[in-house]
């Protein structure tokens, strides 16, 4: 605890300034420090930045890595007791905090264990390396001739010579250099250090339990919602139409008679309540009066308007990831050709807990706290939002709900930021239901066209796929501001991050092959509520969706099994192949083309097929549903997934992954869509924007595939990407109903039968 | 304001609050019970559950007045870290839970469900948690969950 004092008072002096809350920590060992750089942010070649042993043998480590309640981070310690020998149980990851953790990049993209993993592994070998110099001094011995196992050196041949690492560096810091390059998630760390084989691992490939899981199951969790800080107040924000209406008059009379009531704050278009207690807070913000101003741009009418946008506009950038051959030439040739046009709407993350932060801003600095993807991301946003240096505001990360990339905007801290400066307080904002669903950044529409053409014999010839879609603006750093920033009258000066381009095929070889993701322009001077970011495997559902029903599409044509039909162009793409095989093989596939042979009664069944490879993750999915031919009520019966993300850390925390990808991806097939019109969202609670509930959810078969000789790679989110695609291959195949639109309401499919 | 007598997890407690405010920011904020939380203050998804004169009920909608006298228990009123209730542990031993923001709502209707019928059927295990959403799909686990603390679950 002593050398946590000292680093108090070394943060404390690096900011001039006094930051309350250090009381929050809870009692941890927090003996070690990070130790801050040239910069402002922990030094990755100080050894000691990495992780910290304390004189029981508990090992610290001071991961940038965050769980957003994934499980990621008892992935991640095992790989650091894996690699220093020391038992799971001893291994303690601190929650992220800017002023001590490394900046390992944001927690996103299902790159935790695939960047997150190696920096930590490295970072814990080079440390194992330090602790064996320091034994074979102790021991009098060299480090080759040492053993280590639970934290305990021992001279091999001599079980009399042994020395504990608590013993050896218990408390003290190894003031040792390593080497590190480069940043985020692309800095490497101590490469020229061994780590172990995979033959050797011992925790690596067990199923621990989740570290923070029975804290959870007792309300001693404490969540982001959770966190209290002495003095804090409670605020609450009050939106616009869109962020360029402004307030025209605010009548604020009922609202100040709110028992509790503090303050009204309005900056540009940013309107906010401060009350003494939460219910005040509540209650004022509902009796404010406000009158907008007419908004310079209207929300677009309906999705249709929204997908002519999309078909019409001229792109930004057109992200062509596969070009070969001569698709146009080839289409002209082939003996028959085929043409679609795929439609997924608006999807919202719809996070269980609405976004809540507490924010202390003082004369010139700021603590908060929030469940930010994106802690280093967050500190600049505040950090330019209230024109404070950096280095004086501290971001601590509290694990808050199920974010699935809606957290990567932390648009709450910044509400929590103004309000707190406003009233010279520390304050805990939370949105209501409806804040968050109007005003989440949510995963935008896309318009996919897909051309092909066979050959005499059948075969694919030409592949011409474009996924036009919008870019993702509501996001901070890289040229773009969150919404409380852009509300203050904070421009943007980036027209957006691409939502990704895997998903259009480029699995198969074809002879001639086009892919592409052209990203059209969205409206950026006026945000609106259909605010874009990055859902969980942004932008590759959609994509999937329509390049693996299109493929489905032929094959039916053609009249040749779907399973058949795909390995035939999967050719040395082995990993996709044995995925297919492995689904296929659990799942009892029966070779026959789609559809199924009509039944005679009112429900008929049906199977589907689709693969994907997200961030190279590869999934082989199969779906088996059920038709009400009556109602077009769709019902997944069971679902299957092959999932090979190379070496697997948890096999069981990689299934709960898994299920969860499913579960939610069926219900974005099956119910989702972000419902509006020109005044704004329509789907602003949970009945108006339903998601799956028990009775719905379908049995679940998985096949892990482990490949130990291969790095590992992220296991969040590419189960996602071909759930909703084999469930429309499998509607079809039931009903003979081809549904180029998601979701596949019953609407859609009774539509669909009385056309065909 | 109003005196208001609560009987929480076993214990009276007295607040001072408006009578018409959600229990849920009584339990939360008066009483530091971070168990049940909000999650859309409408009675849609079932993460602000407590168990309320042997009924689950949703707090979030449920005027901290009409609490008054009745005992209420909540996810801290089953068990701690050091000594669980069963259906706590049961949900360890399923690691049935991703994010767990959802995940007081679920344990709480369970012990409802589990005080009133001791070995329910699957499908009634789903009736009885459909109203409590779970983002994350966690869903099988939650029931093998339910299964195991009802001792159906070899």
């Amino acid at each position: 605890m002593k050398t946590m004092e000292l680093n108090r008072r070394q943060f404390l002096k690096g900011t001039g300034a006094l930051i309350v809350s250090f009381n929050l920590f809870p009692s941890s060992p927090l003996f070690g420090q990070s130790t801050v750089g040239p910069g402002i942010d922990a030094d990755p070649t100080q050894l000691d930045s990495w992780l910290a042993i304390a004189p029981d043998g508990t090992v610290t480590v001071f991961t940038g890595k965050v769980d957003l309640g994934t499980g990621v981070e008892t992935a991640l310690a095992q790989i650091v007791a894996e690699e220093l020998d020391v038992p799971f149980s001893r291994i303690h990851m601190i929650g992220l905090d800017t002023a001590k953790a490394i900046n390992q990049g944001t927690t996103a993209g299902s790159r935790s264990i695939e960047r997150g993993g190696p920096q930590l592994r490295q970072a814990a070998a080079a440390a194992r390396q330090e602790l064996l110099k320091l034994a074979a001094a102790r021991l009098n011995s060299t480090p080759e001739k040492l053993a280590v196992k639970d934290g305990v050196v021992s001279v091999t041949g001599d079980t009399r010579k042994t020395v504990s690492y608590g013993q050896l560096i218990g408390g003290k810091q190894f003031n040792a250099k390593i080497t590190a390059t480069g940043t985020g998630w692309d800095m490497k760390v101590a490469p020229e250090v061994r780590a172990k084989d995979f033959k050797e691992y011992k925790v690596v490939g067990t199923s621990q339990k989740r570290i923070e899981l029975p804290s959870k199951l007792t309300g001693e969790f404490v969540y982001a919602h959770d966190v209290r800080v002495p003095g804090m107040l409670h605020g609450r924000v009050v939106r616009p139409p869109t962020i360029t209406s402004k307030p025209a008059s605010i009548d604020d009379s009922t609202a100040k008679t709110v028992r509790g009531f503090v303050k009204v704050l309005q900056e540009g278009s940013f309107v906010g309540v401060v009350a003494e207690s939460e219910w005040a807070a509540i209650n004022a913000a509902k009796a404010l009066k406000v009158t907008w101003t007419q908004p310079q741009t209207k929300m677009p009418a309906s999705a249709d308007e929204v997908f002519a946008i999309l078909k019409n506009t001229k792109s930004l950038r057109d992200q062509v990831t596969v070009n070969k051959g001569n698709p146009d030439t080839a289409l002209a040739q082939a003996s028959k050709t085929y043409e679609a046009t795929y439609r997924w709407p608006f999807q919202m993350h719809g996070m269980m807990g609405p976004s809540c932060a507490v924010a202390d801003v003082g004369k010139d600095q700021a603590t908060i706290y929030t469940g930010t993807q994106g802690s280093f991301e967050t500190r600049k946003a505040v950090s330019e939002l209230l024109g404070f240096p950096e280095k004086n505001v501290r971001v601590l990360y509290r694990e808050a709900s199920g974010s699935y990339g809606r957290m990567g905007a932390d648009d709450v801290s910044e509400d929590a930021a103004l309000l707190s400066r406003a009233v010279g307080k520390p304050v805990r904002v939370q949105w209501m239901r409806d804040d968050e669903h109007a005003w989440e950044p949510k995963g935008p529409a896309q318009l996919d066209l897909v051309r092909a053409g066979v050959d005499p014999q059948g075969k694919i010839i030409a592949w011409d796929f474009a996924d036009r879609g919008f870019p993702l603006t509501a996001a901070s750093g890289r040229g773009l501001r969150l919404l409380a920033s852009r509300q203050i009258g904070m421009k943007p000066t980036a027209d957006g991050n691409s939502n990704g381009t895997q998903g259009g095929g480029e699995m198969y070889a074809f002879d001639n092959q086009k892919c592409a993701a052209p990203l059209i322009p969205w409206v950026q001077a006026d945000e609106t509520p259909l605010r874009t970011g990055y859902l969980r495997a942004p932008g590759d559902i959609g994509r999937c969706f329509a390049s693996e029903s299109f493929i489905d599409e032929i094959a039916a044509d053609q009249r040749v099994d779907p399973v058949q039909f795909r390995v035939r162009y999967l050719g040395e793409n082995k990993r996709g192949t044995d995925a297919l095989m492995a689904v296929t093989k659990q799942a009892r596939w029966q070779e026959r083309p789609s559809p199924a042979a009509g039944s005679s009664g009112t429900k008929a069944a049906g199977r589907g097929v689709a693969i994907s490879n997200r961030a190279g993750s590869i999934c082989g999915a199969v779906a088996e549903v059920e038709v009400d031919k009556s109602t077009g009520n769709v019902t997944v019966k069971r679902f299957v997934l092959a999932h090979d993300c190379g070496l697997i850390i948890n096999p069981d925390g990689l299934k709960n992954q898994i299920e969860g990808n499913i579960i939610q991806g069926v219900s974005r097939a099956l119910m989702e869509e972000v419902k509006f019109d020109a005044t704004g969202i329509k789907t602003l609670d949970w009945k108006t924007y339903p998601v799956i509930r028990f009775p719905e959810v379908p049995e679940i078969d998985i096949v892990l595939i482990n490949r130990p000789e291969m790095p590992a790679l992220g296991g969040g989110e590419p189960s996602s990407a071909p759930i909703a695609a084999a469930i429309a291959n499998a509607i079809f195949d039931a009903v003979g109903v081809r549904l180029r639109e998601a979701p596949f309401t019953p609407e859609r499919v009774l539509a669909g039968m009385k056309k065909a | 304001m109003a005196k208001i007598s609560l009987r929480v997890n076993g214990k009276n407690q007295v607040i001072d609050a408006e009578p018409d405010m959600p229990l849920l920011y009584a339990l939360r904020n008066d009483l530091q019970l971070n168990g049940p939380k909000f999650g859309c203050g409408l009675a849609q998804c079932g993460a602000c559950t407590v168990v309320m004169d042997g009924n689950a009920i949703r707090s979030c909608v449920t005027p901290v007045s009409a609490a008054q006298k009745k005992p209420v228990t909540t996810l801290e009123g089953l068990g701690n870290t050091k000594k669980m209730h069963k259906i706590q542990q049961a949900f360890v031993d399923e690691q049935a839970a991703q994010c767990g923001y959802c995940i007081n709502g679920m344990i709480m209707s369970t012990k409802a469900l589990l005080d009133k019928t001791p070995k329910p059927t699957d499908s009634q295990i789903k009736e009885a948690l459909a109203g409590n959403l779970c983002r994350c799909g966690t869903h099988i686990r939650i029931l093998r969950a339910v299964k195991r603390a009802s001792g159906q679950l070899a």
